[in-house]
């Protein structure tokens, strides 16, 4: 327990491994950790970054989208639009034809009425002649009778 | 137990000793009594080669650790390493605001290097130096920390460190004028003469306080540790004599471990210590503020 040399002896030991420490082992520890500490904070600020980005994208198609949905709504609005328009058309078409149709036919109608009547009238102006025939039994010349005939068949 | 328990602690707390005997001859001292002849120029062989072989094991461990360092996944080890120097980083920049590089690998150094030492205080008493009985070597102490020559010899270093820095930031006027002037200031004022006689006046009694605060810082810093564990080793010795009958010895057993699990604050706690108080005196001696 006496005071002796030994005193000198750890503080030199005390100097060198001090010494050893600061310039050996202290800088590489801490420069490794610090180095880390910068990786570390750096790869937060990525994934900080990134979630960022990820959210401007999501919002961006977000946008896309919903701006492509107008659009699709609007197409089909205007197909809509265009195929009530032409069954319009096709329609108006239609009915012209129709009353085209129903013309042509109304006039042949006319035409074969008039012909029948036609026909009626030349019979009935014949069988007039011949019953009028018997009946005077004179030989009613024809040819001196025609325009009275004639009248006849326009009257009937 | 062949010796009586007087000689059996008087064993465990006695250094081998290298140094000259009175008779001229140079050798390991026999007993205390030799040891204490030899006066100044001797050494502690055990301390010595303890302290040194521990703070190799500190310089080796954190050398691998610093081989191995990288910025990228650490492993067990450099986790451990890094945890210590992270938590004396974060002690060191709370309590030392100037820039000093030296600072932080020496608190470094000492806490490990003192809590190491003082971890030797945890192995049984008798396991090292029966070891050491059996190759031949009569004492072997094999807590440094427990040697006053030990713990003041860092204080010293430590002392020198204060001083040194005290000079050089404050430069030798400086530091003198914070011996001389402090605490008792001559009243600002009045005439130069009546105020020079009061500077010369009150230089010797500031002198004796600023000194014996001076002083003070190492002579605590050393013996507070040595103290703490030289009463740990000898309740760790006094527990071993109770290691005679089986009931005692049993009880003794008991008690060694609460000591040994008590003890575990203790020596990581004075290890802290004396780290931070070194880093104290050091901001101390940084400090240029008058106000201290």
């Amino acid at each position: 327990m006496n005071i002796t040399a030994t005193l000198i002896g750890q503080t030199l030991a005390f100097a060198v491994f001090v010494w050893t420490c600061w310039k050996f082992i202290w800088p590489v520890l801490i420069s490794a950790m610090r180095e880390r500490q910068k990786t570390i904070a750096d790869g937060l600020e990525a994934a900080d970054k990134a979630q960022r980005d990820l959210e401007h994208a999501e919002a961006r198609a977000e946008e896309h989208l919903s701006g492509a949905r107008a659009e699709a709504r609007q197409i089909v609005e205007q197909a809509r639009g265009q195929a009530a328009e032409m069954v319009e058309e096709a329609k108006s078409v239609a009915q012209a034809e129709r009353e085209r149709i129903l013309e042509a036919a109304q006039a042949d109608i006319e035409q074969e009425m008039n012909r029948a009547r036609e026909a009626l009238r030349g019979r009935v102006a014949e069988l007039a002649i011949a019953g009028a025939s018997r009946i005077v039994s004179a030989d009613l010349d024809r040819s001196r009778h025609d325009a009275l005939l004639d009248k006849l068949a326009t009257e009937l | 137990m062949a010796e009586s328990s007087g000689d059996y602690i008087k064993h465990h707390l006695t250094n081998l000793t290298y140094g000259q005997h009175p008779d001229g001859t140079w050798g390991f001292a026999e007993n205390a009594e030799q040891a204490a002849a030899m006066g100044f120029w001797s050494i502690n062989v055990d301390s010595m080669a303890w302290a040194v072989a521990l703070g190799a094991l500190f310089c080796v461990i954190f050398g691998i650790a610093a081989r191995r360092a990288t910025a990228g996944v650490p492993g067990g080890l450099q986790n451990a390493v890094e945890m210590i120097v992270d938590f004396i980083d974060d002690t060191v920049s709370s309590i030392f605001q100037h820039r000093n590089d030296l600072i932080a690998p020496m608190a470094l150094t000492i806490f490990v290097w003192v809590f190491l030492m003082n971890l030797m205080d945890l192995v049984p008493v008798d396991w090292i130096p029966e070891a050491a009985k059996v190759m031949g070597v009569e004492f072997m102490k094999v807590v440094p920390s427990t040697d006053p020559n030990i713990t003041l010899g860092m204080a010293l270093a430590v002392f020198i460190l204060v001083i040194f820095y005290s000079i050089k930031v404050k430069g030798i006027g400086g530091f003198l004028k914070e011996l001389l002037c402090h605490p008792f200031e001559a009243p600002k004022g009045g005439s130069p003469v009546v105020r020079g006689l009061l500077i010369v006046i009150l230089a010797p009694i500031n002198l004796i306080l600023e000194g014996v605060t001076l002083l003070a810082k190492p002579v605590s810093l050393g013996l507070r540790l040595f103290g703490n564990l030289y009463a740990g080793e000898m309740i760790f010795i006094l527990i071993a004599l109770m290691y005679g009958g089986i009931v005692i010895g049993v009880f003794g057993a008991a008690l060694q471990w609460a000591w040994a699990m008590f003890h575990v604050l203790i020596i990581t706690l004075q290890a802290f210590i004396f780290a931070v108080l070194t880093v104290v005196y050091l901001a101390q001696a940084h400090d240029t503020e008058e106000d201290h």
